[in-house]
């Protein structure tokens, strides 16, 4: 019964598994649907309107179109398996699913297969580590620089001593959330003050029993690794407790327009952390006005344009085309494969020279990328809402995170699944 | 005419009770599996195998574990996520705590101990009932995926809580792993589909199956002509939660290769197999086939022809794959609320008739 | 008395409005099954759908406009209107009330005395089905819903309860829309139970639920009664779809909000409209205090989830059919 059933459908599979060679293929895994459809959209809209415009002006990168395949995977890890599986025999350059867990899975396949996987601040963070995760990068940022991104940015508010001050950390209780916890442990110990935890069970409709808690503890900061619907509840609820918005920072997935704008202006001075630029205030947007949006290929409804969370797409898919172009340079050829992408990725060197040529200054941190080292110097900053004018302001440079503990923490990890899985250091 | 029993005479017992009476049933069990396991593996495609066959083989038995505990017995279960996770804890701590011992007994050493977790969580239902017992099982659900989460030992205290297969190999070849090839997980999987199928369907025939459905059909007629409630209810709850913390070790090991528990064996996924189990046919070991192989292929056909033939936006397809799905199951329980086994079955009735309809 | 247990009585007094909230999802499934023996898992997605239909007309959205644009290439996004709340409130009703009929027509009229896993399978088809049309019509990126209802501490109670504890207490926290649910709930209950009570509609709505076929024998047609019932419980989906909207945008995850109802039902009876409430009040006081006492400090917090469930698992282990369901009785 099955396998006759297989047969009737090979046919639809042996049409769709047709590579076109002339392309550079750019699978796009988004998700569109579901629970974490709100921040998936705007994402997913910037990633492609990037390819989109680099299409519609340059021709493509070095004169090659690129083919952008969107795959939806609802943030499911098994979807997410089975658009990697229909994707990569399209030549699929690299995969940058958005979703840890789809990470984590894709990790040894990307492996195995021989093809980059970026994971731009979320994913496993270990694998900054180049000696052992040879094909996987998350420049220029990730969770634990995060981390420490949030505690500088609070040893600024207080002249660099927070000795005895209380830090609550709420997340979301899954394997994004828990990653900051060791991290902010050293720093607890390194800065002397005092880590409260509080877990917030998918999908985070209910905080009560947390808000309640830190209304009782009354810590001085609140920290949130929270996605999805977690994100509008806290924000409401820390609005509900008359608890000072300043002193509430969110990871860059807690930043977006839409997790902030359902609370209208309570939400008012609330921080986020980011690790590029946000609003339309960049010369490259009008280019995205001309290319995409006045031919009408804008992607999705088209209304996300310059939220925070598109913006980050829109970074990806810049990273995404100058590791490409850094990938033809190295090797004189245009029609790069996905070892010739990893190659590119890994020589990759962003600098505000290049960033002011693409019409984006200062739109993110100058960094390079070398063999050793696929995590960049994990600089960010500081964004904070404004509600009057419904916008995301950047209040801070960005800024180092504190290597020293993190570095220590990526080794430890990265040796473990080192030892786990038998594999050589590279690099040497 | 081409499909019929005349012709065919038993002269045992033994014969006349075979699970496949009629000749050509059984001609075509053995060719397909033949086919199966002699063909399939040099004919198909990466593609297929990863994303449609191996889910399929393993929510298989997943469904066939349930449909022993619902479908035979008559105790509806939606702890199916929390055994499953269960199952790939184990083969994960097994795993890595016993470098040396061979995937195959860590996964049947996995199933042992989601059987006797599932036997702890069965207890209730000797007092609870039909859907209390059903929301009771979310109990086991929620409070497994939660221990997961919370206890480090379970994961080995990475600092995410993400568990990853290391490689294994039989014979030489990879099976978990990166490094493991298609057909050679494809044909893992099957071994382990073919055995616990033939054992499900022997188990459900003989004394211990013949228990369960007394029970199911009326708990307390069942126990004034002898049968021990307890003794039955628990059974049904070890071997069910045995298939299914097979199908979660699986799931881990074989196919996803890395799992966090919430979002692989979260409260989505016990529904998951639920629909298996009832699109499928409660109380048939062919329905658990049909249901896993409706669930697992309806989704991905529908989205390759919507996204990769007609070309509409993916999340257009995405919406349209929800409305068409729940539109299909209301549509088949209406037309035939006994499941895909039972149309199945209807359609091997007339076509004994074929072309003579009287 | 110590800061404490003023902490303590807050909680308490929260996990009964969260218990509230918890009821009023509850309340759906309980009409349905009441009248109809359906467990219907789609109530979730039905406060999801009525609240997404309510924040369209609000807003004047153009339903199915994502779908118009990628067939016809146009570019329609809104009306151009603003609906006031009330007004928006009552049309998203007029949806449920269809919905029901639909519902009716073309899916329970086939299923009649089929056996409950069916039914509740069927209503699993449903849902499935509205998640996808919910989306289709007025799309997958979050909402915000505001019909007025006032969010936020209510303010006067904290000042008037501050000097209770000393130092480190500032008042006891009541969420102003967790009040205000509480009093739609209260008059949600009421007005229930006065309509099938009082009402020739109501005691019709009590003999089906009573007896099916006695009920069909005295001329009560069970069709009216369940178009009836579906939208009732449609229209307290609406309300639970407000309250939860309100807090946290209107969108999937919304639809989730069942999972939260289900030891609720568990624990009250599915037939019991005051178990409901009760239910509900005793799972959000357990799992609020359990939190408070055990998971926070002890148990690394996040314990809510399944505690419910075991709560309930306990009360059930000594009252099979839930506090107030009706008792189950066997024969040979």
């Amino acid at each position: 019964m099955k396998m006759t059933k297989l047969a009737a459908f090979a046919a639809t599979a042996m049409t769709m598994a047709s590579p076109v060679l002339a392309d550079l293929v750019f699978p796009s895994l988004s998700y569109r649907t579901g629970p974490y459809a709100a921040g998936g959209i705007p994402f997913a809209d910037g990633y492609a309107d990037y390819f989109t415009m680099v299409n519609a002006r340059d021709g493509g990168i070095g004169g090659v179109p690129i083919k952008m395949i969107e795959c939806e995977t609802g943030y499911n890890t098994e979807k997410g398996v089975e658009c990697y599986e229909s994707t990569k025999g399209e030549g699929a350059l690299v995969y940058q699913p958005l979703s840890t867990g789809i990470t984590y899975q894709l990790i040894p396949k990307v492996t195995a297969d021989g093809i980059p996987l970026h994971t731009m601040g979320y994913g496993r963070t270990s694998a900054a580590n180049g000696k052992v995760f040879s094909n996987v990068f998350n420049y220029p940022a990730n969770y634990w620089n995060g981390a420490s991104n949030a505690v500088n940015h609070i040893l600024d508010l207080n002249g660099g001593d927070i000795n005895g001050k209380t830090i609550a950390l709420v997340y979301h209780n899954s394997a994004y959330g828990k990653e900051p916890i060791r991290t902010l442990e050293e720093l607890s110990k390194k800065h002397g003050f005092k880590l409260s935890l509080l877990a917030v069970d998918h999908p985070g409709q209910e905080q009560k029993s947390q808000w309640l808690q830190i209304r009782r503890e009354k810590p001085d900061y609140v920290v949130m690794y929270g996605w999805g619907v977690m994100n509008q509840v806290a924000v409401q609820e820390a609005a509900n407790i008359r608890f000072p918005m300043e002193n509430f920072i969110g990871i860059w997935w807690s930043g977006g327009e839409h997790d902030v704008l359902p609370a209208g202006d309570a939400a008012n001075g609330y921080k986020a952390l980011t690790f590029h630029g946000v609003g339309k205030d960049y010369p490259v947007f009008a280019d995205v006005q001309k290319y995409v949006v006045e031919p009408g290929n804008a992607a999705g409804a088209g209304d996300q344009i310059g939220t925070a969370v598109y913006n980050r797409g829109f970074y990806a898919a810049m990273l995404a085309v100058e590791a490409a172009k850094t990938a033809q340079e190295i090797h004189g050829v245009k029609d790069i494969t996905p070892a010739m992408m990893r190659d590119g990725m890994e020589a990759l060197v962003i600098d505000e020279a290049k960033m002011t040529a693409l019409g984006m200054p200062n739109f993110g941190p100058s960094f390079s990328v070398s063999c050793e080292n696929h995590g960049g110097p994990g600089l960010g900053g500081v964004a904070q809402w404004d509600a009057g004018a419904k916008e995301w302001k950047l209040i801070s440079d960005f800024a180092p995170s504190d290597m020293e503990v993190i570095g220590d923490l990526i080794v430890e990890d990265s040796m473990a699944f080192a030892a786990e899985n038998n594999i050589e250091e590279r690099c040497k | 005419m081409i499909y019929r029993e005349a012709g065919d005479f038993k002269t045992s017992y033994a014969k006349d009770q075979q699970t496949f009476p009629i000749a050509f049933d059984r001609w075509g069990y053995f060719i397909t599996l033949a086919f199966a396991f002699l063909v399939v593996p040099f004919i198909i495609n990466d593609y297929w195998i990863n994303a449609v066959v191996l889910p399929f083989l393993i929510y298989a038995i997943a469904a066939i574990g349930l449909n022993i505990l619902t479908g035979y017995c008559g105790q509806v279960s939606l702890g199916s996520g929390g055994f499953m996770a269960v199952g790939a804890y184990a083969a994960y701590k097994l795993m890595t705590g016993f470098p040396d011992l061979n995937i195959v007994f860590v996964i049947f050493l996995s199933g042992g101990i989601t059987a006797l977790v599932g036997m702890l969580f069965g207890l209730p239902s000797l007092r609870i009932k039909g859907f209390y017992l059903a929301v009771a099982t979310l109990a086991a659900q929620f409070f497994l995926v939660w221990l997961f989460n919370k206890v480090p030992w379970f994961y080995n205290y990475s600092a995410s809580g993400q568990i990853s297969a290391p490689e294994r190999s039989i014979f030489g070849y990879a099976v978990t792993g990166a490094n493991a090839l298609p057909a050679v997980s494809y044909l893992f999987c099957l071994c382990f589909v073919v055995i616990l199928a033939w054992a499900a369907r022997n188990l459900t025939r003989g004394a211990n199956g013949r228990k369960w459905m007394a029970i199911r059909d009326m708990d307390i007629a069942a126990e004034i002509i002898g049968v021990n409630p307890l003794k039955t209810k628990l059974t049904a709850f070890g071997v069910s939660s045995f298939y299914i913390g097979i199908a979660g070790a699986m799931l881990f090991a074989v196919y996803l290769g890395a799992a966090e528990v919430g979002e692989a064996f979260g409260i989505s996924k016990s529904f998951l197999i639920l629909f298996m189990v009832i699109i499928g046919g409660l109380g048939s070991i062919f329905g658990s086939f049909a249901g896993a192989a409706f669930m697992v292929l309806m989704p991905v056909l529908l989205k390759n022809v919507m996204v990769g033939q007609l070309g509409w936006p993916t999340d257009l397809a995405a919406h349209f794959e929800f409305v068409i799905v729940g539109g299909l199951i209301v549509l088949f329980l209406i037309v035939e609320p006994h499941g895909l086994a039972q149309l199945w079955r209807l359609a091997k009735e007339k076509l004994r008739l074929w072309p003579f309809p009287h | 008395m110590s800061a404490n247990f003023y902490f303590g009585v807050e909680v308490f007094l929260n996990g009964l409005m969260a218990g509230v909230m918890y009821s009023l999802v509850a309340l759906g499934f309980v009409l349905i099954f009441k009248a109809s023996g359906i467990f219907n898992y789609a109530q979730g997605v039905m406060a999801l759908f009525a609240a997404l239909t309510l924040v369209g007309f609000q807003n004047g959205q153009i339903p199915f406009a994502h779908l118009i644009n990628a067939i016809f290439g146009t570019d329609l996004h809104h009306f151009g209107w603003h609906m006031p709340a009330f007004l928006a409130i009552l049309c998203a009703l007029g949806v449920m009330i269809l919905f029901a009929f639909i519902v009716e027509r073309y899916i329970l009229k086939h299923l009649v005395n089929q056996e409950p896993i069916i039914l509740f399978m069927a209503t699993i088809g449903l849902a499935y089905f509205m998640e996808g049309l919910g989306d289709l019509m007025w799309g997958s990126d979050i909402k915000k819903l505001d019909v007025g209802i006032p969010q936020g501490g209510n303010i006067w109670l904290e000042e008037k309860t501050a000097f209770l504890g000393g130092e480190d207490f500032y008042g006891f926290y009541l969420d102003n829309l967790d009040i205000w649910a509480t009093v739609l709930a209260a008059i949600l209950v009421t007005s229930l139970v006065l309509f099938s009570q009082y009402t020739k509609t109501g005691r019709a709505l009590r003999a089906v639920a009573d007896d099916h076929q006695a009920a069909l024998s005295v001329g009560i047609s069970l069709r009216t009664i369940w178009v009836i019932v579906w939208s009732i419980a449609g229209f307290v989906a609406l309300v639970a779809g407000i309250m939860w909207g309100s807090k946290s945008g209107v969108q999937f995850s919304l639809s989730l909000i069942a999972l939260k109802a289900l030891p609720v039902l568990m624990l009250g009876g599915f037939t019991s409209i005051p178990g409901a409430i009760i239910g509900g009040l005793i799972i959000g006081v357990g799992e609020k205090m359990f939190e408070f006492l055990i998971g926070a400090p002890f148990l690394g917090g996040a314990t809510e989830n399944w505690f419910a469930y075991m709560l309930a698992l306990l009360f059930l282990v000594f009252r099979p059919q839930g506090l107030f369901g009706e008792k189950i009785i066997e024969r040979v």
